[in-house]
């Protein structure tokens, strides 16, 4: 009985034609690829993207160059000097990541004690040459202003947690 | 004289139509050669005499590397191994520094470590038997399995913010806590996802084309096996019963009810089989694991070695200390010497950590499953077609991240 049942299978291309059947049947369902610079796929709070240095609300930086992200960074993509200012407070003079350097691993915003260097949301910053991809301490700025209200919003809604 | 100047030209005659063993390159381009791999076949006609794998392109010195970071810092490295399921790697460091420490991580993130390396090991698969069969001949199965993977990846980044590079397994446990609202997704996605298994078995599994590439290609025998030192699903494949989280559990796999699939005719058909049940065991592990999840920690409540928490730390002078510590000197760990493994999805992933009482390893040796695999490709392809060694290097599952290091 099983020979005939595997011959008649084998004869009728039996599953050929189911596996053809299901393949048909998923032209029939709704689309899953998204149309990528028109729709983007979703992003948790904790997503580490582009990095950004962010400010308090009165327009002071946050980062008082402990340099905890210098060290913890196992690439070595941060460069940090620092020198007190004029009013006494201590404050970076230079804040450079090299994000050719940068492997995303999150351990410069996990180690910030004043939250200011943070992985921001965004992922497109895609760039034509290498040099664009040095960050200085202005463009790590330029970045917390811009993105800083979704990085505020995913710092509150990740905080339980940390 | 006469009959000498006759043997002769019939040898040179006959040298004139022997054809010599062709040499040729495959990879390290080829397609099919799932990444880096360089392999140099000595060819009779179509049949393969002789497969000579040439590694080394993707060679990076994470283990000389490792000797420099803190074991904080050395984490990243492990999810650059085999990128495909990066979680299981971090696994065995952890457990490794665990064991030297001398501590163990609290039951919840022990959890949280099994669920994520199942998630793990469902990726892995997913992309082995779907790209497999791309390497057959068949494209759907690999476009709708990158569906799935995507949303396996999703889980990934919402729990430590990358989709690949996780970085998330901590030495005493793991970052961050479940997000709110994540488990429940993974057990919707649990619910759906034999609904996907089956339909990928009914494109592959009695497939005729896909039947007629495996079955009888690349036989390992039981023997062959154990020698070459292969292990994960390309030794049970051939009839050994060997899973490390049923015979030396770590963890909480003690508390798992689930099945080991076994081959029994070692070649590549049979492979292609265990690693398809094994997408099934892991996620039966994965709904026990969302099941049984108790509450609590997630890291130790140690300072020395996990960081206090955030807000602790911004309150607390103790804690700040810890954190300042922890995030530039890192613990220290006692000297001592340990090899640790996990099954990972394509093996016996095996750490061999040497302490010597400073913030560093002294030494990190990485075993990789893939490895030992693929010093096999010259028994298991000889004799072949050369299309056949196509199939056998899909069936050994090669990542070159972990090969090479």
């Amino acid at each position: 009985m099983a020979f005939l049942d595997r011959t008649a299978r084998g004869f009728f291309l039996s599953e050929l034609v189911s596996g053809m059947a299901l393949t048909f049947s998923y032209m029939f369902r709704p689309k899953v690829t998204l149309n990528y610079p028109h729709e983007k796929g979703p992003i948790s709070p904790r997503f580490r993207g582009e990095h950004a240095l962010r400010r308090y609300a009165n327009g002071e930086e946050r980062c008082i160059a402990c340099k905890l992200c210098e060290a913890v960074c196992p690439a070595q993509a941060i460069t940090i000097e620092a020198e007190p200012r004029d009013d006494g407070s201590r404050r970076t003079t230079r804040y450079d990541i090299d994000m050719t350097k940068c492997i995303y691993c999150g351990l410069c915003q996990e180690a910030c004690p004043v939250d200011a260097i943070v992985e921001g949301p965004n992922f497109e910053f895609s760039t034509e040459t290498r040099e664009e991809l040095f960050y200085n301490k202005q463009k790590l700025l330029d970045n917390g202003d811009r993105w800083e209200a979704e990085i505020a919003a995913n710092l509150t809604a990740d905080a339980p947690y940390r | 004289m006469a009959t000498t100047g006759i043997t002769t030209a019939a040898a040179e005659a006959e040298a004139e139509f022997r054809i010599k063993p062709y040499t040729i390159n495959f990879g390290p381009q080829h397609p099919a050669a799932h990444g880096v791999l360089r392999l140099v076949l000595e060819m009779d006609g179509e049949v393969v005499k002789r497969a000579d794998p040439h590694i080394g392109l993707l060679h990076r010195g994470t283990e000389k590397l490792i000797e420099y970071k803190t074991y904080l810092q050395a984490m990243p490295y492990f999810d650059r191994l085999d990128y495909v399921a990066p979680m299981n790697q971090e696994h065995a460091f952890v457990l490794a520094t665990e064991k030297l420490l001398g501590v163990t991580a609290p039951l919840r993130a022990q959890y949280i470590r099994v669920l994520y390396a199942e998630i793990g090991r469902i990726l892995n698969h997913l992309l082995s038997v779907t790209t497999y069969a791309l390497d057959v001949g068949a494209i759907t199965p690999s476009l709708w399995g990158f569906e799935e993977r995507e949303k396996l990846m999703e889980f990934y980044e919402r729990v430590c913010g990358a989709r690949l590079h996780a970085n998330y397994f901590r030495t005493g446990g793991v970052n961050l806590d479940l997000p709110a609202g994540l488990a429940d997704d993974i057990w919707e996605y649990t619910e759906q996802f034999p609904k996907f298994l089956d339909d990928l078995e009914n494109l592959l599994s009695e497939n005729r084309i896909f039947k007629q590439r495996t079955v009888d290609i690349g036989v390992v025998s039981r023997e062959q096996a154990l020698d070459w030192g292969f292990s994960g699903p390309m030794l049970r494949a051939s009839g050994v019963a060997w899973d490390l989280r049923k015979s030396q559990p770590y963890d909480v796999y003690d508390r798992m009810e689930f099945d080991v699939p076994i081959g029994l005719t070692g070649d590549c058909y049979a492979r292609y089989l265990v690693r398809t049940l094994e997408m099934v065991q892991s996620n039966k592990i994965i709904r026990q694991c969302l099941k049984e999840m108790p509450e609590g920690p997630v890291r130790l409540a140690d300072n020395k070695i996990a960081p206090p928490f955030r807000g602790e730390m911004k309150r607390s002078m103790e804690a700040l200390i810890h954190h300042f510590k922890l995030f530039t000197e890192g613990f220290h760990v006692p000297a001592g010497e340990t090899y640790t493994a996990v099954e990972a999805p394509k093996g016996e992933f095996g750490v061999y950590l040497v302490a010597n009482g400073s913030n560093k390893p002294y030494r990190c040796k990485i075993r990789a499953p893939g490895f030992a695999h693929l010093q096999g490709m010259d028994f298991m392809s000889r004799g072949h077609m050369l299309a056949d060694a196509v199939a056998i290097i899909g069936s050994m599952d090669i990542v070159f991240g972990e090969i090479d290091r």
